[in-house]
């Protein structure tokens, strides 16, 4: 059923990984992505992978999940590698009819390939250890400093958990709807574009109209229930970092360093 | 004219891992013209079986027949069967969507590409037979009450002339005169335009007025099938499912209990006065027996 | 002491045409005198469109009387200075389950309403746990709202409110979309913390079968208050409460037929063992 989608694809489980504070899970993801585009170097991504395959491994999620994320971009992946491979002008390998497949090409197009790869399953790390509502929270919390500059982070974040719940709702009420006008011969799939796109009035109507009703009685229910936004607030889940978030920061750090390291000394 | 459901299962979330049995073998005909009531827990099946009476949903395994005819053939029709087996669902707002309540009700005949005169002839006769008159016709749907709203829907499906007519808990939320307006309107239906009608409910109190059949869903299998006074004589079984038969039941039964020489098979509060009535003329009972006749169950 | 006092309340919404006149009014609630007493379970009958619900959002200082008084806790909901402390005295439940539950898990959404008042963190576990045990819901604190029943959900509400120390729980219709399991366990939640916390109770329905237990029950119609007594005293008209388009349990209704037909029935008989037994005297004295 509808609701079983779970968005965000969170993969409970007790684990360190899961217990990080969301905002070195953040950091530890850019940190992670930014070193793959530090140099270009097998040597590096060997690294790379030692490091990601650890990481996975202590989030006990299976690592069939992890790789689910690249079945989604697996076309475009192919699309780049293949690009690559005949577009990168440089010292002929094979020709195959009109086209020259050059070294630099296979080269070029294995790193890209395996960039993509690793961000994606790097990204997946932290979607999979992390609710939605955590990782919103931690980054109200981590973007807390912007609010000097009067960006409203804590409605953002806010809008954003919110959005959250009420997604897998109105994914349900879509289905219900459909159903409903399919009951009086609605046809949601056959004909062209513009009979298609008139084919879904039926459908977002009734849809805005109960969105719209909702938000009505959400705003309501929270009022009732004293939200006059984030200030004087207090926190039932604060975020306090702990002695295992120091030291994941410790860890970052070093992977950071290494990478670095062999980026320089070791460039190929 | 008949619906033929033939050991019917559907599974939600096939080889998932919360893969769930929503059906399980469900066999069963609702003959031309009867009045059916449906009755079971959330989650017990029954708005999945309604929603397999029209394709909207394909069941995993088994047959529905409609008229004779599979209709999981090859080529089959599925949008005139949808329009002969008219679906309401449970909130009227999942399907009011035009400007006014006149065009509302064509949306269902335009569908099925019927002339423009013919829609707007259907669309009036159906809006009569929910009692809106043409006061109704340009206002927007969405000012209307709750039972009013309802009742378009209902016209709605009437309009494309459905041979069935299945509702979801057509009472949900009402308030009690409203409640008892739109099923009155439902009985009416099933008199004067002879359609088989399929009513899904939570309230036995409703029911047992109405319907000629009860069946009793729970766990995706039918446990209970017959008329409301069999399948109430089961009240004790049915308080195990979650559901409850009428109080009048439980007053009868108890006056049996305390010796009374009482007919319990009341489900109305119109038969259980006469029953009383009649039972306060009649000497005590020694025996104190419980028990109800196993002669007459309608249990599967 | 009063726990909510109105005087001769009114509420009139206006509609404005499309150059801002006002189009329409529509006086929802009318010249309403109400004494709530502390710890009092009230039930409100009516049906729907005759105010009950305009009158509830009333007691939250949701909407602010556009007549005459209404003290929630001895204060006044047209100060806008008590608006925060009111809301905290007088709790609300909505009708509808999935609009009101704001945490994607269940102990945040408790966790909502004491985050709003600024409680320490630490108490906040506290009143959550308390306050989810107190609802039935306590197993369920780390699951998602989602995929709770109807009738869970409510608990959830009832124990996010619970959790803001209220004086007073006012509920609007909260079993209109429940099935009958929702319902009970509903109206048994209402009625445990109305006897065991002392919570004082405004349950604004259409279902018979919820007031029966009630201290005291008003019927509205067209924003006027038009019946007032105990549940006995107003099952007991019948035929009256038909023409607010309400009715009675059925039990009571079969009471109220025999008593019609000449048997010697008290009036306003609620439960099914009232009805056997006064059956049974009956039956004896013959």
């Amino acid at each position: 059923m509808i609701r079983d989608i779970t968005i965000g694809q969170y993969y409970p489980a007790e684990s360190v990984i899961h217990r990080l504070d969301p905002r070195v899970k953040l950091v530890g993801t850019l940190t992670f992505i930014i070193s793959l585009f530090l140099h270009r170097s097998f040597l590096m991504y060997l690294v790379a992978a030692v490091f990601l395959t650890i990481v996975i491994k202590a989030s006990k999620v299976p690592f069939r999940f992890m790789i689910k994320g690249l079945k989604a971009i697996m076309v475009l992946l192919l699309i780049t590698v293949v690009f690559n491979m005949f577009l990168t002008p440089g010292t002929p390998f094979i020709r195959i009819w009109k086209l020259t497949l050059t070294v630099e090409g296979v080269k070029q197009a294995a790193f890209m390939a395996i960039r993509l790869a690793f961000l994606i399953v790097g990204s997946s790390v932290m979607t999979l250890t992390t609710t939605p509502n955590h990782l919103t929270d931690g980054m109200e919390k981590g973007l807390a400093p912007l609010n000097k500059l009067h960006v409203p982070v804590h409605e953002v974040s806010m809008i954003m958990s919110i959005a959250l719940r009420f997604i897998p709702i109105l994914l349900e009420e879509t289905d219900k709807i459909m159903k409903a006008q399919e009951a009086r011969g609605a046809d949601f799939d056959s004909g062209n574009l513009i009979q298609k796109a008139k084919s879904l009035v039926p459908l977002l109507v009734p849809l805005f109209i109960s969105a719209f009703r909702r938000a009505n009685d959400l705003a309501m229910a929270m009022e009732a229930r004293g939200y006059r936004g984030g200030e004087g607030r207090t926190k039932m889940k604060p975020l306090i970092y702990q002695k295992r978030d120091r030291m994941a920061y410790g860890v970052l750090l070093g992977y950071l360093a290494v990478m670095i390291l062999v980026g320089r000394f070791a460039p190929f | 004219m008949s619906i033929k459901i033939e050991h019917v299962s559907h599974l939600y979330g096939e080889g998932e891992a919360f893969e769930k049995k929503a059906l399980n073998d469900v066999t069963m005909e609702i003959p031309d013209g009867q009045f059916l009531g449906v009755i079971g827990h959330t989650g017990s099946g029954k708005s999945t079986l309604i929603q397999h009476l029209n394709g909207l949903l394909k069941a995993t395994s088994g047959t529905i027949y409609y008229n004779n005819e599979d209709i999981y053939q090859e080529n089959y029709d599925m949008k005139k069967l949808r329009s002969k087996v008219g679906l309401v669902f449970q909130y009227p707002e999942h399907q009011l969507f035009e400007i006014d309540v006149f065009s509302d009700v064509c949306f269902g005949p335009k569908n099925l590409g019927l002339p423009q005169e013919e829609i707007e002839a259907r669309a009036k006769e159906a809006l009569e037979h929910v009692g809106l008159g043409p006061d109704f016709y340009k206002k927007s749907p969405f000012e209307l009450s709750g039972g009013q709203k309802r009742r378009v829907a209902i016209a709605g499906i009437l309009a494309m002339e459905p041979e069935v007519i299945v509702l979801d808990e057509p009472t949900a939320g009402l308030d009690p005169k409203g409640r008892d307006e739109i099923l009155d309107l439902v009985a009416e239906l099933h008199q004067v335009r002879k359609i088989t009608v399929v009513l899904v409910s939570h309230s036995m109190e409703d029911v047992a007025k109405y319907v000629d059949r009860l069946i009793v869903m729970d766990d995706g299998k039918v446990r209970f099938d017959g008329t409301p006074r069999e399948v109430f004589s089961h009240y004790k079984e049915l308080e195990k499912l979650g559901l409850a038969a009428p109080q009048v039941t439980y007053v009868t039964h108890a006056l049996k209990e305390k010796g009374w020489d009482i007919d319990t098979d009341a489900t109305t509060v119109e038969e259980a006065k006469n029953a009383i009535l009649k039972a306060l003329k009649r000497p005590l009972k020694k025996t104190v027996s419980e028990k109800t006749d196993p002669g007459k169950g309608a249990a599967l | 002491m009063n726990i909510i006092k109105a005087v001769k309340l009114a509420y009139e919404y206006k509609r404005y045409g499309e150059d801002g006149q006002v189009e329409e009014t529509l006086r929802a609630v009318d010249g309403v005198d109400l004494d709530v007493k502390k710890g009092d379970f009230v039930a409100i009958l009516g049906h729907n469109g005759s105010g009950k619900s305009t009158l509830a959002k009333q007691i939250n200082a949701l909407l602010v009387p556009t007549e005459g008084t209404l003290y929630v806790d001895g204060m006044d909901t047209k100060d806008p200075e008590k608006v925060w402390d009111i809301r905290q005295s007088a709790g609300m439940v909505f009708q509808n389950p999935d609009n009101q539950i704001i945490g994607s898990v269940v102990d945040e959404d408790v966790g909502f309403g004491p985050e709003n008042m600024g409680i320490p963190t630490k108490e906040i576990w506290e009143r959550v746990e308390e306050s989810l045990r107190s609802v039935g819901m306590w197993e369920y604190r780390h699951s998602s709202p989602n995929k709770l029943s109807g009738g869970q959900k409510q608990r959830v509400a009832i124990a996010g409110v619970v959790a803001m120390h209220p004086k007073c729980i006012v509920l609007d219709e909260p079993t209109a979309m429940l099935d009958p399991v929702g319902r009970k366990d509903v109206i048994r939640t209402v009625r445990a913390l109305n006897m065991v916390e002392d919570v004082t109770v405004v349950l604004i329905t259409h279902y018979m079968e919820e007031v029966i237990y009630a201290d005291k029950v008003i019927v509205m119609d067209d924003g006027k208050v038009v019946m007032q007594g105990t549940p006995g005293e107003i099952f007991s008209q019948v035929d009256t409460l038909k023409k607010y388009r309400l009715d009675v349990p059925q039990v009571t209704l079969l009471a109220y037929e025999l008593k019609k037909a000449g048997l010697d029935l008290p009036a306003g008989i609620l439960s099914i063992e009232e009805l056997v037994d006064n059956l049974c005297q009956l039956k004896s004295n013959m």
